[in-house]
């Protein structure tokens, strides 16, 4: 029985786009029908505008028709996690702050995948501004695993994942601040791309931590992260933090970059906390580069243990003045009952932002305080530096890193809901590429005896995706993880 | 006990600049509410900074002119408050790395007479560093509105070290700051417009005593005579404090030029926490010493430089200097016209800039670039008037006619017949003698040696060439008769 549209990769629905075999329309079409029938359990959007995705649907076959194709992502139906501007639809973030907002303007990489062709349908569900590893902190109510709708798609980017993984995309752009891409993808059995930071532009990104956000794609293969990364990828004068630097056709370079690679085990990575299935699992994957030819070779990465402090210091810190802009003044949800100006800030603050929000807030605001600075922001500045040189030590011996993507698999909904810190530990493996500023993803290596996917990390050299993709490519040629889908 | 008064200033200056600091819209003022706003000047969701090169380009020139170290990194911070004026709820700054390190300011105080120099001094500065402006609250009776068109101009704070002691000498330095900016095309100035704003730390002490007293901040001080005004009514008031056997508290005040009192905004303990921390969307930028060589290289010379040039070289009165220094375009038409009228005409240049010319101008209320006279028709017009072919009453007449047609002085003269007599010679030569035989008891004095009765045979000549004749001539014509006679 042959792959339904809605399941394809893009490099084979551009390949029936190219040969005529289905219409921009058909295919737009088909992933609309997919999501209505589906949307109602996954819950993996909060905007979806359906006239304006076929009106792109169709402008993509004109083109086509007059012979001016974009390439590859042209007529492919591609959603954006909710924190990415597309100029006239609305953008929240999850949260009642924003709930009414309209953006006037388009992120940078809104305006790449519009020139790429790419047809943009919808806005997918998230944690609240991005804060969070399981979608249970959006505003608008949690998405849900497609392989199993009682768990949790991971987080933040898990409208991301669940909308691929159950069909309503061809591919997704999600937000990796500690590991809101990887994650998702790992709990959804789908490749997540974490590029180094600077590599793509985040004019348009909704900030949590804008020394650690960077966007990435979610695709079903190692090939349509390439051609998706291909497409954001490069320096925006609009984004003082973006890197120039020459962007390689990475879906190519697929094919010309070939092992044997050595690969480090990070010794911290595999300890207590870790499911004994995803490490099985994770341990597969590791033997079967050393098959392909590859060297294994222990590695450390010592301050891995305070990853997890140095993040929660400066992601809340930069979150606590990122966010402070949500003030019911200029746009936003305002309180109706405010009478005054400290009201309106109060009020409309109290009532717009989610409890995990305002953790983050409160506890970024109080790092950054006049007599705490040196001892919380500063000190965790220093120890970021310390993460960093520790990676880049370990690369003087191997190529790339391979860990597993998160301690364990899908969780209940519901089930780490009350206990933020159990939550924050989810990424713990995740965490140290952000605050390193590195390239990482996450691809699909096996299921659990109940059925829940499993993630592989690939963490990789500044700069250097082409090499991790063809990394991730070696293995996933090798596996078929990737073709199998969830039954909803 | 004695006390003395110590003065540090926080002055603002808004950078002149096409666009904003941050991102591309225009800065200006005087437009209609918030067209000057874009998606990062409102700080829309998702919006980022990107900095102006302009921006830093004029701030380091202002630290060159103002003899400042220039930092080798330009490195941003969030300073952060919520006030309905901060879009983002935070203002990008530059906290413990400024931009522009030390300099000074030098400052001119009153001299004893309008035409007497003061005495120079020398202010020294603390640090200047670059941020953005905020928009501007226009309170109603039910609501206030905000408008965000000055929100993102980019903005200098130019810190000097406490070290004025009266009224005088923070106008002194205000104004050289002014001067020095307009000067350096860094800003235009306009205290009206908010171009240049000014916040006063106020204390006093014994005399001797080296500590700082306790420290008020007077705010609100909008133009540069309520800044002389309010300082002084501060350290009044601070005195009549410490005189009734009062306690000075640390404090903010604000000052209302139009009744000239102040009133306390907020205490010490009200104080806000900033929260102040790198931003992590702007990279630090480096400047290299190439960077800041070719803005050295376009410097201007600084005000008072030029004007002890002037008094040096062309021997221009100090009251004149006054007037042409303060307007770099003034100062540098004269110089021009100076030069191009040559040797010992610079005075009569700088008479007739400072008074003729800046009084039409000022009656067509026109600006100096709008003039149709230019350095070298009046360097012309001098020219004529020094070799007595034009008379002084007649150069008015010619001057008049130059403003507003833009003609050459030697045209006007020939179009209205405005020339000095070309008098032949034995004519005027009969209408002195005539004049010298009229006139016997003159003639008795000039013989006496009193010399200025010469003067008196010099009406009946001149009223017989109708106002034409000569000056020149007829003198040295009177002169030659008298000796014979």
């Amino acid at each position: 029985m042959s792959v339904p549209l809605h399941f394809q990769s893009i490099a084979e629905l551009s390949a029936h786009l190219a040969a005529r075999r289905i219409s921009s329309v058909e295919l737009t079409q088909a992933v609309i029908a997919r999501t209505k029938a589906v949307e109602a359990r996954v819950h993996a959007f909060n905007s979806f505008d359906e006239p304006d995705a076929l009106a792109q649907a169709a402008a993509s076959d004109s083109r086509r028709a007059g012979g001016q194709s974009c390439g590859a992502l042209d007529g492919i139906p591609i959603g954006l996690k909710d924190v990415i501007a597309v100029s006239g639809q609305p953008l929240t973030a999850s949260s009642k702050m924003l709930a009414n907002f309209v953006s006037p303007y388009n992120a940078t990489v809104t305006e790449s995948l519009q020139s790429a062709g790419a047809v943009l349908h919808g806005r997918l569900n998230c944690d609240e501004f991005a804060m969070g590893s399981s979608t249970e902190n959006s505003a608008f109510g949690p998405a849900h695993n497609p392989w199993d709708l009682t768990r949790t798609p991971g987080g933040s980017s898990g409208g991301s994942a669940a909308a691929l993984a159950s069909g309503s995309a061809i591919a997704t752009l999600g937000s990796d601040t500690g590991g809101s891409i990887r994650q998702p993808a790992a709990l959804c059995s789908l490749v997540g791309l974490k590029p180094t930071y600077g590599l793509i532009s985040r004019f348009g990104l909704i900030a949590y931590a804008s020394s650690l956000d960077q966007i990435g794609p979610f695709a079903r293969t190692v090939e349509d992260a390439a051609i998706v990364l291909g497409a954001i990828a490069g320096h925006d004068p609009r984004d003082s933090t973006s890197f120039k630097t020459e962007i390689p056709d990475y879906r190519a370079e697929l094919k010309l970059r070939r092992g044997p690679w050595k690969l480090g085990i990070p010794k911290e990575y595999f300890g207590a906390g870790l499911d004994p299935e995803v490490g099985a699992a994770v341990e597969k994957a590791i033997a079967y580069y050393r098959a392909l030819g590859c060297e294994i070779r222990e590695v450390s990465l010592p301050h891995t243990r305070y990853c997890l402090d140095a993040y929660y210091v400066i992601a809340t810190a930069e979150a606590s003045s990122n966010l402070a802009r949500y003030d019911g003044i200029r746009y936003g949800h305002r309180s109706k009952d405010a009478k005054d100006v400290l009201d309106v800030y109060q009020k409309s603050r109290a009532e717009g932002f989610g409890d995990e929000v305002k953790r983050r807030i409160i506890l970024g605001t109080y790092v950054l305080s006049s007599g705490y600075y040196d001892a919380y922001y500063l000190r965790a500045q220093k120890v970021r530096t310390l993460i960093r040189q520790d990676f880049l030590n370990a690369y003087r011996e191997v190529d790339a890193l391979i860990t597993p993507t998160s301690p364990i698999p899908a969780f209940k909904l519901g089930e780490k809901s009350a206990d933020p810190l159990a939550m924050y530990l989810c990424d713990i493996y995740t965490i140290g590429v952000n605050l390193a500023g590195l390239p990482a993803l996450s691809l699909p290596c096996g299921f659990t005896a109940g059925g829940l996917p499993i993630g592989l990390q690939l963490i990789g050299q500044p700069f250097r995706e082409a090499d991790l993709l063809a990394t991730a490519h070696a293995y996933e040629q090798a596996h078929d993880w990737h073709t199998k889908f969830p039954s909803l | 006990m004695n006390y003395e008064a110590v003065i540090g200033l926080e002055v603002h200056v808004q950078i002149k600049t096409h666009s904003k600091v941050f991102t591309r819209v225009v800065a200006g003022y005087g437009h209609e509410p918030n067209t000057l706003t874009d998606p990062v000047v409102l700080a829309l969701p998702g919006t980022l900074p990107v900095m102006n090169k302009a921006a830093l380009d004029a701030i380091i020139k202002a630290g060159l002119l103002l003899g400042c170290e220039i930092a080798p990194v330009c490195k941003w911070d969030r300073k952060q408050y919520f006030y309905p004026d901060s879009p983002k709820n935070y203002q990008i700054s530059q906290y413990d790395q400024p931009i522009c390190i030390g300099g000074s300011v030098e400052i001119e105080l009153p001299g004893a007479a309008r035409n007497i120099m003061g005495e120079h001094r020398k202010i020294p500065l603390t640090r200047i560093h670059l941020e953005e402006d905020v928009g501007k609250l226009n309170h109603h009776v039910a609501d206030s509105l905000v408008d965000y068109n000055r929100a993102g101009t980019p903005l200098m704070e130019i810190v000097s070290e406490p070290a004025m002691h009266t009224a005088e000498e923070a106008y002194a330095y205000l104004t050289s700051i002014r001067h020095t900016m307009i000067y350096g095309g860094i800003s235009d100035c306009d205290m009206e417009k908010g171009q240049l704003r000014c916040d006063a730390n106020i204390s006093i002490r014994p005399v001797g005593e080296t500590k700082l007293g306790t420290k008020v901040e007077l705010k609100n001080l909008n133009s540069i005579s309520y800044v002389r005004d309010g300082i002084a009514h501060e350290i009044k008031r601070q005195l009549a404090v410490v005189a009734a056997g009062g306690k000075l508290i640390q404090e903010t005040r604000d000052y209302d030029g139009q009744t000239g009192t102040s009133q306390s905004l907020r205490s010490k303990e009200m104080a806000h926490d900033y929260r102040y921390f790198p931003d992590p969307d702007l990279m630090p930028v480096q400047v290299d010493a190439a960077w800041k060589e070719k803005l050295r290289a376009e410097c201007p010379e600084l005000p008072f430089d030029k004007q002890r040039r002037f008094l040096r070289d062309y021997q221009v009165p100090y009251t004149i200097t006054s007037v042409l220094i303060p307007e770099r375009e003034l100062s540098d038409f004269f110089e021009a016209s100076a030069k191009l009228a040559g040797p010992g005409r610079a005075q009569a240049v700088g008479n007739w800039i400072a008074n003729d010319l800046l009084r039409e101008l000022s009656a067509a209320k026109l600006p100096l670039a709008a003039a149709k006279i230019t350095p070298a028709s009046l360097a012309e017009l001098v020219g004529l008037i020094e070799a007595g072919t034009l008379l002084n009453a007649a150069a008015k007449e010619v001057f008049a006619a130059m403003f507003v047609t833009g003609e050459a002085p030697a045209a006007v003269v020939a179009r209205l017949g405005l020339a000095a007599a070309p008098s032949d010679a034995g004519e005027l030569e009969a209408w002195c003698r005539d004049s010298i035989a009229a006139n016997p008891k003159a003639l008795a004095e000039f013989k006496a040696g009193k010399d200025s009765a010469i003067n008196a045979f010099k009406g009946p000549v001149m009223k017989a060439g109708k106002g034409k004749a000569n000056p020149k001539l007829v003198d040295e014509t009177l002169r030659r008769l008298l000796a014979g006679a």
